[in-house]
């Protein structure tokens, strides 16, 4: 009986959590322009979309704003997190575990706003960043995700044994050659990991974009945000379908990655 | 110039030799930090005390040399003091903050079995199970939103599919009003309650919940004098992963609530890109910061004092 009952639970979870997604995947293979009328499979949603300057365009920048801020955010965020874990006590470690992990907390709205607010007077003082709209966002993605990147390196460094650095620190070798051959390796699976999130959440980011894009840097959540205050049209039920699809197959590999990993 | 070269390049590496690599590594993420987080937010705090005025930048600054060696320094509070004044900044803080709790609470009433579930079922399928949790958060945030705009529009799937089996002859108002903002922010926030609650119910140890049971105790005292304490540290970490991000929360009140959910998050947004006024959207973002700092610095104080009276 107990049996049944948390097995219902379960399916009417998974249903809130599924139903909604699977509507706009098969509402994307809808003929007809209005969305919820059914007329026939078609594909020429996908083909318009392929076929769409701007959102091709926006793409390009998503992705390279994404990769380059993803990055950038696991070396700084690993140097982070060997800070918070190996180093002993030092003056302002607390504020600077605070400062780092404080971004997770931070309403987006605040921090698009106040990051544009330093940009504005980096521009009258050197000059720059506010010409380069990518370079802005970028920085904010990496200030935004390096937190989160942190958080994910810190826990795996705080599960692994001290004890094997410091035999091979004992040995003889450098605390590069140690980093390298030895931390490195074991936190592997935690960095492919900080870097996926980094990647989705700068991926996905629209108000913080919307605050600091310049001119010529709008990212593909800018356009389908603006796309979304006019309603619903079968062209985003198409993008948001390839996005899913995407998104979940580099889940489900990096899972199994890590998953034989541990093994 | 070589010569100065030569001394900068000498100067540098001493530098370097001085603070040693270890400071070296600490200086990269931590030089970061300061200029693009605790900078901004200085800036911030700065410009909300300014005043506004029609100029590039949009504000004025607070230091002024008057005449040789006269500085003086304006402070203005007006920002603060219109937030108290204006019947719309109020009510907004009042919406965020019902919105974030009601859907908190919906949260944790949904979350709560589906964590119990997964944690009592078979250890086998509870990785796949977790998984599935945490894929729709993969997936794009936009796209959830738009998942519900599709299904509570006007002309949307449930509108239709009522419509057409003649439940209702015209169409509902699901979109546009608080419980469609509730809703999406329940939808989007879920995998946050999920997780800390299944940590905290999957260390129960199932014998004690049995213990209640040969003690005589219904399903319900089983539940209220064992399940619930036990998890209760996911039940405080699980509602504060969902009721602070929900409360500066902007796409979903201004997708799905529309304009007549007036949220701090939007406020802000609106003060900044529609009035121009940079003053007073700082000063929002200030106290909406002290709404989100509270309940944290609250969690926190409960966990000391815990830790201490376990002492």
């Amino acid at each position: 009986m107990r049996f049944r009952r948390t097995n219902l639970i379960l399916c009417l979870g998974y249903m809130f959590l599924y139903l909604p997604l699977i509507c706009v995947v098969v509402y994307s293979f809808n003929e007809s322009r209005l969305v919820v009328s059914w007329t026939g499979f078609s594909l020429k949603w996908y083909k318009a979309l392929l076929s769409d300057p701007i959102i091709l365009r926006a793409t390009v920048t998503s992705i390279k704003v994404a990769v380059l801020s993803a990055t950038v955010s696991v070396v700084l965020g690993t140097l982070a997190a060997i800070i918070i874990t190996r180093f002993k006590i030092f003056r302002g470690k607390t504020l600077f575990v605070g400062a780092i992990t404080a971004p997770l907390v931070m309403p987006e709205v605040v921090m698009g706003l106040s990051l544009l607010m330093l940009f504005v007077g980096m521009e009258k003082i050197f000059g720059w960043p506010l010409g380069n709209g990518t370079a802005t966002v970028t920085i904010a993605h990496i200030t935004l995700t390096l937190s989160y990147v942190t958080m994910i390196v810190q826990a795996r460094l705080q599960d692994t044994d001290m004890a094997i650095e410091e035999a091979a620190l004992d040995l003889g070798a450098s605390p590069i050659t140690v980093f390298f051959l030895i931390t490195l390796p074991i936190i592997s699976p935690a960095i492919i990991t900080g870097w996926l999130l980094a990647f989705a959440l700068s991926l996905d980011d629209v108000v913080i974009a919307s605050f600091v894009a310049g001119p010529g840097a709008t990212t593909l959540p800018m356009i389908v945000f603006s796309g979304l205050r006019f309603g619903i049209s079968p062209e985003i039920n198409a993008l948001a379908t390839i996005l899913m699809t995407v998104l979940s197959i580099g889940v489900v590999i990096s899972a199994v990655l890590i998953y034989k990993k541990k093994i | 110039m070589g010569k100065i070269k030569e001394k900068v390049i000498s100067l540098i590496s001493e530098v370097i030799g001085k603070i040693g690599g270890r400071n070296l590594l600490l200086m990269f993420p931590g030089l970061w930090i300061i200029l693009f987080f605790i900078c901004p937010c200085l800036i911030l705090v700065k410009i909300s005390f300014s005043e506004s005025v029609i100029a590039s930048p949009p504000y004025t600054s607070l230091l002024d040399w008057i005449s040789g060696n006269v500085l003086q320094i304006r402070i203005n509070i007006g920002n603060y003091l219109a937030l108290f004044k204006d019947e719309m900044y109020i009510r907004g803080f009042v919406n965020s903050v019902l919105i974030a709790g009601t859907s908190t609470v919906c949260c944790l009433l949904i979350g709560f079995p589906m964590a119990y579930a997964i944690a009592r079922s078979s250890a086998r399928f509870r990785g796949i199970l977790l998984m599935l949790v945490v894929l729709p958060f993969w997936t794009s945030f936009l796209i959830r939103v738009y998942a519900w705009i599709m299904l509570l529009s006007q002309a949307g799937l449930i509108n239709t599919l009522l419509l057409k089996l003649h439940v209702i002859d015209a169409p509902l108002p699901l979109m546009h009003n608080s419980f469609a903002a509730c809703l999406g922010i329940i939808y989007a926030y879920l995998p946050f309650m999920i997780f800390p609650l299944y940590s905290a119910i999957e260390k129960i140890d199932y014998s004690l919940i049995e213990a209640a049971y040969d003690l005589g105790g219904s399903p319900l005292t089983a539940f209220f004098s064992v399940v619930m304490p036990l998890s209760a540290p996911g039940i405080y970490a699980g509602s504060a992963l969902v009721f602070v991000p929900a409360l500066g929360e902007f796409v979903i009140p201004e997708l799905l609530g529309g304009a007549g959910t007036l949220t701090v998050g939007r406020l802000v947004w609106n003060e900044f890109f529609g009035n121009m006024s940079w003053p007073a959207a700082a000063a929002l973002s200030m106290v909406l910061l002290m709404f989100v700092v509270l309940p944290i610095v609250l969690t926190q104080r409960r966990r000391e004092i815990k830790l201490l009276s376990r002492d």
